[in-house]
């Protein structure tokens, strides 16, 4: 309201060498027409003239949410010579329009004023009264007044009737309406109502509760962290906010590995492979620290990134790196150069990296809805700036993603909510052999070690985790607990127990695939029936 | 010459192709998204290097076609500003749903156009795409915040064109329309460098 009281003073500054009253608009008059100028409009039309006052305010109340440009269009009107007048008021302009769906009319909304009332009251917070001073002190020449009305009035008939200067124009052929009866598939997305599944019965016996609860507080709740593993010396590694911790399974001792400073986050963890004491942290400063998880050490900080770096995958000595600026980076924690290759593998943040078990493909999944599979060869320092395939099929970010570790070249990849599907590819060929609609979003996928089957943890509506049977991807049996959505999963070493990690900040552990004792005991009994077929072998 | 004939070249009958296939994905991923017709009359198929669905129905695509030959005509001719999706409640009428288009027009290429002598924009095809796949995947991703549509649905599209625009057979005068409540979301752009294309999304907030 400032301004005002400033064009107050400026005016009155002004009179002392008298109103300009022809010759173009001065900056300051321009200006004062570009602000909202509804209020006092309304204001000085009921001072000055006395025709349908209370409808001309109704209508400009009505208007006032809709539509500034025809006041301009007014205010301009009364200042320009009459002749043009008409020119000018039907020209609104049509170059500024106002954005989206402003300049459509909305009656229902904007009246304020009663219409039941038996006199007008005028709203005091909505009347500026530094600006209806100065439009009253202004002196404005009477004679336009009626012009101006008329102009005004105009404009407010075309405001109403239409906004948009032109037409608005449809094909009159119309596309039908959806069949009747169909339902919106997308109701697993919205709605917590039970979804069919159909659960296929097995011997086996499948625990329906959690082994064990453990609490996770702090835990991020984003999909494109990876923020849990398992090592195959039993020791799980959880990133926290911006602390790791390690878990040992076997005797339920907790280690706090590391803090980051300020307000950096850890953003994934991977262990080495083959059991080693070494951590790869990924953290949001877009840096890959190394640890030694037994003397509680950094080893090293690699850099290479620009954004966060959410996905780590081991190969050998070869620790590669997938970050929110979609590079790919493979470090080797061997050389002083560490990086050996970076190349930009997807256009946005990569979530999911995993290397196959015999260290020949590297698989990403990014936000841009592909995935992508490189082919390594060590003989010419991982430089593969080629990938092998880019499949496209998901229709959201692919986080889940693993290879099966008893078929060679089978790898499993499931999309966000607006994919939820997990689909089974063959590398070797580059087919998709396998697809499924989960109904869910799909956040990590882990495989069996002990029977054909596969993992999966899903978010709205069920925050469960599914077991399908590999190759025909039928449910086995679905586990429910989790309160938020299961947002990472891992395997213990000896691959009975899955571990699911949360946002509802829990970890719990479900033993879906334990042996069957029966079964068990038919190794071992061979194995002993070989070492006494040995023994008798040594006999003779 | 030799640099000339390198240089990228696109036409003003090119730039409204490409905003028209664009909106023809654009629309059909609405109405896959957005569960207004069954998944199973949707067909993938591969555009701006990732997965779009475009809609079987041959009414749908009958309507698709009419409307977008039409629009590319009005496009070139700088006739329309605007193109909205309008999704609305069999049941009712009740506008639930509304995705405009805006269409902007831009100056391309001054010194080529006057080269060539009309008007041409010089940006990479390449440049374009990307930014158009960037928008489709924002499309894909309103579901996780636009409200479950949960009635019948049908869709409708008007075509905000300029006062002196013909009207041509099969086509008629619309009212305009209003979402109560309504909530703007603006997506990314993209430019062709002779047309800029806005996407907003406008649906009914529910409490």
């Amino acid at each position: 309201m400032a301004q005002f009281n400033y064009l107050n003073e400026l005016n009155s500054l002004a009179t002392i060498d008298g109103p300009i009253t022809r010759g173009p608009l001065q900056r300051w008059i321009k200006k004062s027409n570009n602000e909202n100028l509804n209020p006092s409009l309304s204001t000085s039309f009921k001072n000055i003239s006395n025709i349908n006052l209370s409808s001309c305010n109704q209508s400009m109340q009505k208007l006032s949410v809709s539509s500034n440009q025809s006041y301009n269009n007014v205010l301009s009107n009364n200042k320009t010579p009459p002749r043009n007048e008409n020119k000018k008021g039907k020209k609104t302009p049509s170059k500024n329009k106002s954005p989206g769906r402003s300049t459509t009319p909305t009656p229902n909304k904007a009246s304020k004023t009663p219409n039941k009332a038996d006199r007008f009251i005028p709203s005091r917070s909505n009347s500026n009264f530094d600006l209806c001073h100065y439009m009253l002190s202004r002196e404005d020449d009477k004679g336009e007044e009626i012009v101006a009305q008329t102009a005004a009035s105009e404009a407010i008939g075309r405001a109403l009737t239409d906004t948009e200067p032109g037409r608005l124009l449809q094909y009159t052929c119309k596309a039908p309406a959806a069949p009747e009866g169909y339902q919106n598939r997308l109701r697993v997305v919205y709605s917590q109502a039970k979804v069919p599944s159909t659960v296929k019965n097995t011997t086996r016996y499948i625990p329906q509760a959690p082994d064990r609860i453990l609490d996770a507080p702090d835990i991020l709740d984003d999909y494109y962290l990876n923020l849990v593993d398992w090592s195959a010396s039993n020791i799980l590694a959880v990133a926290l906010g911006n602390s790791v911790y390690l878990w040992n399974a076997g005797t339920g001792q907790i280690e706090q590995l590391l803090t980051l400073e300020g307000s950096e986050t850890v953003c994934s963890v991977a262990w080495v492979q083959g059991g080693g004491s070494h951590l790869a942290v990924g953290t949001s400063a877009a840096t890959v620290e190394l640890w030694d998880c037994e003397k509680i050490k950094r080893l090293r900080i690699m850099d290479g990134h620009t954004g966060r770096v959410g996905s780590l995958a081991w190969n050998l000595y070869v620790v590669s790196s997938g970050a929110r600026d979609g590079n790919i980076v493979h470090h080797d924690v061997r050389q002083r150069d560490h990086a050996v290759a970076s190349f930009a593998a997807h256009t946005q943040e990569i979530c999911g990296l995993k290397w196959s078990p015999d260290g020949k493909y590297l698989a990403s999944g990014g936000n841009d809805n592909l995935l992508n599979i490189w082919p390594v060869n060590q003989a010419q320092h991982y430089s593969q700036p080629q990938h092998l395939y880019s499949f496209n099929q998901h229709l959201a970010a692919v986080k889940g993603l693993a290879w099966c570790p008893w078929s060679a070249g089978i790898l499993a990849s499931g999309g966000g909510t607006a994919d939820r599907t997990i689909r089974i590819w063959n590398v070797n060929t580059g087919s998709n052999v396998n697809t499924v609609d989960t109904k869910s979003q799909v956040c990590s996928i882990v495989w069996s070690t002990h029977y054909k089957e596969l993992v999966s943890g899903h978010g709205y509506a069920h925050n469960q985790l599914v077991l399908w049977k590999y190759p025909a991807l039928t449910r086995v049996a679905e586990l429910s607990g989790h309160v938020a959505r299961v947002l990472h999963l891992a395997l213990s070493p000896d691959g009975t127990t899955v571990l699911s990690a949360g946002a509802d900040e829990t970890l719990r552990l479900w033993k879906c695939f334990m042996l069957d004792p029966s079964k068990k005991k038919e190794p071992t009994d061979t194995k002993a029936a070989k070492s006494l077929l040995n023994m008798n072998a040594l006999i003779r | 010459m030799s640099q000339q004939q390198t240089k990228n070249c696109i036409t003003l009958r090119g730039s409204a192709q490409i905003l028209c296939e664009y909106l023809n994905y654009a629309i059909n991923s609405v109405l896959f998204q957005r569960g207004l017709y069954p998944p199973e009359t949707f067909k993938a198929a591969q555009q701006y290097g990732i997965t779009l669905l475009l809609s079987e129905d041959p009414q749908i695509k009958n309507f698709l076609t009419n409307l977008l030959t039409q629009s590319e005509e009005w496009i070139l001719n700088k006739k329309v500003s605007k193109l909205s999706l309008v999704i609305l409640n069999v049941a009712n009428k009740e506008i639930l749903e509304c995705w405009d288009f805006n269409v902007q027009y831009e100056e391309g290429d001054v010194a080529l156009s006057k080269e060539k002598n009309e008007t041409v924009g010089s940006k990479d095809l390449k440049k374009i795409q990307q930014e158009i796949r960037d928008v489709m995947l924002q499309v894909a991703a309103t579901i996780s915040y636009l409200p479950f549509l949960d009635c019948r649905c049908s869709f409708d599209v008007l075509v905000h064109a300029k006062t002196d625009c013909d009207i041509p057979e099969k086509w008629a005068e619309a009212e305009p329309v209003a979402i109560v409540n309504a909530q703007n979301v603006q997506l990314k752009t993209f430019s062709t460098s002779l047309h800029k294309m806005e996407t907003v999304v406008s649906y009914k907030l529910v409490d």
